[in-house]
């Protein structure tokens, strides 16, 4: 009997991505909170938020092309409603989250710096109110990831201690995917 | 035929079981552990933590809010011209700016109070901001002040300057008993107010020399990093203020150091000279406070020439944050305090300002420089 799982790619994919996103959330709350340990947040937050920018790319494709395991038979269907449209808003804040803070420090005709030389162009014209407005959603956006992303993880740990389904483990399992039991 | 582990899974959570109450419970704590840091470490928890929110809200307690302004340095003027390097850097540094060449810069200059309306004679510190734009798309910013060194050493000690030097409502002066508590702990601050105190003090814009006071790192093709602050060195000659029958305390004209220049610049462009001091391992990179030794090797890397100005306006110097970090490669910051705690705290500032709704400058140019718009 094969264990459903997500293919190996797709689970490294999301942990590699969710400790990034995780650190990337609690370095950008710090960073707009403090004085000190500004510039050196700032310095990490942007190159890794364009990184999860690509992987995110990357993640969207992979989930396309390859078939993700179904959910159990059973679930109520509330409950696969909830799973999937948690999911799609992860997906888009995935990709909102970075494109407005590039959007954003174009507005306010910041240089875009990813190291050293490396900077990205401007990806929205020059404009006060536009920064400001861009600048507000990029916390809205964050704030509202981190809430999903606590959702997520609650939500995984009920599946692995309460409900037992083998959906925690369909992610969480180090076991390959496709080698019999 | 594929199956999850286990092919009867219950979802069904009432009447819940002691099992899956203790498991939703460890869950719950689980989730408000991580939220819970994640307040801490976005300074829900600790009120009393210095912010760059915490600071800007001082400037705007002690100025007031003015809407559409900087928070600091509000009263500006915008500046454009260009710098030519004559080569002299490439030794110290990759920045493509001091290649032998021709960079556009634009700019601002302003004087150092929160409040956009002041009359001129009653500021004392006058700064010039540069943004240097390189080839590429690269990017060089800059901040510079007319005084030697800087009144403090971190933010710390800035947000509780900032209090002590207040003036109190009741008399419009400063409480004597709250500076000297805080100089008695600021021995450096002390120091560092009687060199500023003590600097000749130029007639205008035009014949001051504005220094970088944060030290920066200057680093080359094979990797060395030096240690640098640097200066714009005035070209017009100095005249002492007072020499030039300007009255500073009662002048007829409350922008005369902005008119001043107006009048300066349509005679003709005026220039600097950029100097870098090169420290050496004995000097201290993280405290402004401290001017370094006068032997130390000074170079001059080229010529800023500014030669046109404009009132601040949408799509001119009124958009840029003249953040000290913004630095191409080949400049890096030293391990100064101020200089992460001026990038954060001027981010805030930009942040609240962008928002509002804008307020015509105080310094108004008429279209005496011909259509040129930096």
């Amino acid at each position: 009997m094969t264990h459903y799982q997500f293919p190996a790619f797709s689970r490294v994919l999301h942990w590699l991505m969710a400790v990034m996103i995780l650190a990337m959330l609690f370095i950008g709350i710090g960073m707009v909170a403090s004085v000190t340990e500004y510039h050196w947040l700032l310095s990490i937050h942007r190159p890794l938020g364009i990184a999860i920018l690509v992987l995110a790319a990357i993640r969207l494709l992979n989930r396309l092309v390859r078939q993700s395991p179904p959910l159990p038979n059973g679930m109520p269907t509330t409950m696969r409603f909830a799973a999937h449209g948690s999911h799609v808003l992860l997906y888009a804040l995935m990709f909102a989250v970075p494109l407005v803070g590039w959007a954003m420090l174009s507005a306010a005709r910041y240089p875009v710096v990813l190291y050293g030389a490396i900077h990205l162009p401007p990806i929205a014209p020059q404009s006060d109110q536009l920064y400001s407005i861009l600048r507000t959603a990029h916390t809205a956006l964050a704030l509202t990831l981190f809430a999903l992303f606590l959702a997520h993880f609650g939500a995984a740990l009920v599946h692995r201690l309460v409900f037992r389904d083998g959906v925690f483990e369909s992610m969480a399992s180090l076991r390959s995917g496709r080698r019999e039991r | 035929m594929s199956e999850y582990e286990n092919p009867r899974p219950h979802y069904r959570l009432w009447p819940p079981s002691p099992e899956t109450i203790t498991s939703l419970v460890t869950i719950g704590i689980a989730v408000a552990c991580i939220a819970a840091g994640f307040a801490y470490v976005g300074g829900y928890l600790t009120p009393q933590r210095l912010t760059q929110a915490r600071i800007i809200d001082r400037f705007e307690q002690i100025n007031g809010v003015h809407p559409g302004f900087r928070r600091n340095h509000a009263k500006g003027v915008c500046i454009a011209g260009t710098f030519d390097s004559n080569g002299n850097g490439t030794a110290l540094s990759t920045a493509a700016v001091f290649e032998k060449g021709t960079t556009p810069v634009t700019g601002r200059f302003a004087v150092a109070v929160g409040k956009p309306f002041v009359p001129d004679n009653e500021t004392e510190v006058r700064s010039m901001a540069l943004s240097f734009r390189l080839r590429d798309g690269e990017e060089w910013r800059t901040g510079m002040n007319d005084i030697p060194v800087f009144p403090v050493r971190n933010a710390q000690a800035f947000y509780e300057q900032m209090l002590a030097a207040r003036p109190d409502p009741a008399t419009g002066k400063p409480d004597p008993s709250r500076m000297q508590s805080f100089l008695a702990a600021h021995p450096e601050t002390a120091k560092a107010l009687q060199a500023i105190k003590a600097r000749p003090f130029s007639t205008g814009f035009a014949n001051a020399s504005y220094n970088s006071l944060d030290a920066f790192r200057f680093v080359n093709g094979a990797g060395v990093s030096t240690p640098v602050r640097w200066s714009m060195e005035a070209v017009d000659p100095f005249v002492a203020e007072g020499q030039a029958g300007v009255n500073k305390s009662s002048p007829t004209d409350v922008n005369y150091l902005f008119d001043d220049l107006i009048a300066r610049l349509a005679k003709g462009s005026v220039q600097w000279h950029l100097v870098v001091t090169i420290g050496t391992s004995d000097d201290a990179t993280a405290d402004a406070t401290v001017a370094w030794p006068e032997t130390r090797t000074r170079l001059t890397l080229g010529t800023l020439t500014i030669d046109r100005i404009a009132t601040e306006a949408p799509g001119n110097c009124s958009d840029v944050n003249f953040d000290p970090l913004v630095l191409p490669a080949g400049i890096a910051p030293s391990d100064d305090p101020l200089l992460s705690a001026r990038s954060a705290t001027y981010s805030n500032s930009f942040r609240r300002r962008a928002a509002e709704a804008k307020t015509p400058s105080e310094v108004q140019v008429p279209n005496v420089t011909k259509g040129a718009s930096p």
